[in-house]
């Protein structure tokens, strides 16, 4: 055996949006052991519940993550109404899923930018960046914020879309969908990124499901598992399946996020074609008493909300389950094996939100 | 195994004007529902406190007996909270982004200029 040396990666690197520590054990160049921790940005947004009303924890709620805020703030809405037993309106639903599936694109694109930067592509990364721009662009105009929405609310949504802009939206999305096909082209065709992908990071279709992995990475590894499927919105209603590839590898991961972003331009043609008239909001009255799980499913994978409220204004307990949590032990798993080289490439292929992660 | 993936769309950027704008110097582009920070109409305020509770980062404070209204805009996270529960409707949301700043300004102050109009006196021909 030859001998082991340590090689401390992050919490401050190049490659890392956000901070995560992982010590890794190196043999030569080989990767045999690796040992994670977080806890660098903490901030205690759990704890915050116990403080803030729950109609105002909303905001709190969407800025755990900056990236999936909707989804974040949809999935506390969903909780505080499944234990208040309000019937959302339908128009309120609908919004909702097409908001929710306009932050997966922008989130999907950012991390295949933020991929291609790690591979060293850099006019890709800035191809993808300049698509995700459109995006943000349509959030704002119809909900006020470019990445923290605050459109969700307990009861509905605060802004309703008229049907010109939905139109308007749908016609934009047809325009930036030819130039999404050539960008995922690059990502999907290109010789440098299959040589730098193709094989990196394998991680098995059993020890996926053992390890607990979530999102993209696990219908990376030939699993058909989405939390979209569970229905919640409107989502029972309109028709998609999800993207499943076989290999495991980072360049299977890279395709899922690839082909989902086309997956969620239809789910928001679909959703623009069947939204009903009416109202968005309904009011609520009283405060929460009870206990409720809900999940939704993140671009990054599946999220998992708990809340516990005592009848009073302020819940006593939130419990946040994020994608990136679960996605960790996998990671260790990915990378044991790997070459040292290989290993910013295979940290991004979960794409890691730490802010998530760590609440 | 693509080579020359990009090629179209490096061409076309090539003559295509640029995607990113020189901002500050030009400004940031903005819609009409676009939040940009807290304004005030000191003349309409009750002092009534509702958005100093409602406010999720408590970055408002309100002094009913000095009669200032505070807001400290490095802690406000423009969420539009205290715009939508103000009950008089003195708290409105510009679309405009403060400017980025070197020194930390601390909390912005207002004299709240609103005088309660007085009640109409009760006189023994009225309660009849």
């Amino acid at each position: 055996m030859s001998r082991q040396i340590i090689i401390p990666f992050g919490p401050q690197h190049p490659v890392l949006p956000e901070p995560i520590h992982l010590d890794l054990v190196l043999e030569d160049e080989i990767v045999v052991d690796v040992i994670p921790s977080i806890g660098y940005v903490h901030r205690g947004l759990e704890k915050l519940v116990e403080r803030r009303e729950y109609t105002e924890y909303v905001y709190v709620a969407e800025r755990i993550c900056g990236i999936c805020s909707f989804v974040h703030g949809l999935a506390y809405c969903q909780g505080v109404e499944g234990m208040m037993k309000i019937e959302v309106p339908e128009r309120a639903l609908y919004l909702r899923t097409i908001w929710s599936e306009y932050s997966r694109l922008h989130s999907h694109l950012l991390t295949l930018g933020l991929f291609a930067d790690v591979l060293g592509f850099e006019n890709l990364f800035m191809n993808a960046w300049r698509l995700r721009e459109h995006i943000l662009d349509d959030m704002e105009a119809t909900t006020g914020g470019r990445v923290i929405q605050g459109s969700c609310k307990v009861g509905g949504v605060r802004r309703d879309i008229s049907s010109e802009k939905l139109d308007q939206m749908v016609s934009g999305l047809n325009e930036l969908e030819k130039e999404m096909k050539e960008l995922t082209e690059v990502f999907l065709r290109d010789s440098s990124i299959k040589s730098r992908l193709c094989g990196v990071g394998v991680l098995p279709k059993k020890e996926a499901y053992e390890y607990g992995a979530a999102g993209p990475t696990l219908r990376g590894s030939g699993w058909s598992i989405d939390a979209r499927k569970l229905g919640y919105a409107a989502f029972s209603k309109l028709n998609f399946e999800p993207v499943v590839e076989t290999q495991g590898d980072c360049y299977a991961r890279c395709a899922v996020r690839a082909k989902e972003m086309f997956v969620s331009i239809d789910l928001i043609r679909q959703a623009v074609q069947k939204i009903p008239d009416g109202p968005v909001e309904v009011k609520v009255t009283g405060a929460p008493d009870g206990e409720y799980f809900t999940r939704v499913e993140q671009p990054r994978g599946e999220l998992v909300h708990y809340l516990k409220g005592n009848g009073t204004k302020n819940l006593v307990r939130s419990r946040v389950r994020t994608p990136t949590f679960t996605n960790i032990p996998p990671l260790v798993a990915m990378l044991k094996g790997c070459e040292l080289a290989d290993v910013p490439v295979i940290v991004h292929s979960i794409d890691p939100c730490i802010g998530c992660a760590e609440r | 195994m693509g080579v020359f993936e990009m090629v179209g769309t490096v061409v076309r950027s090539v003559f295509r004007k640029p995607a990113t704008l020189m901002y500050p110097v030009k400004t940031a582009k903005i819609t009409p529902l676009s939040r940009g920070h807290v304004v005030i109409d000191v003349s309409r305020c009750i002092s009534c406190r509702i958005c100093q509770k409602k406010c999720p980062s408590q970055a408002i404070w309100v002094e009913p007996k000095e009669k200032t209204w505070q807001i400290n805009r490095l802690r406000c996270n423009v969420c539009n909270s205290c715009v939508e529960t103000c009950p008089v409707k003195c708290l409105t949301m510009d679309t405009h982004y403060i400017p980025s700043v070197t020194v930390r300004p601390g909390a912005e102050l207002f004299h709240i200029t609103y005088v309660k109009p007085p009640k109409p006196e009760i006189t023994a021909e009225s309660k009849d």
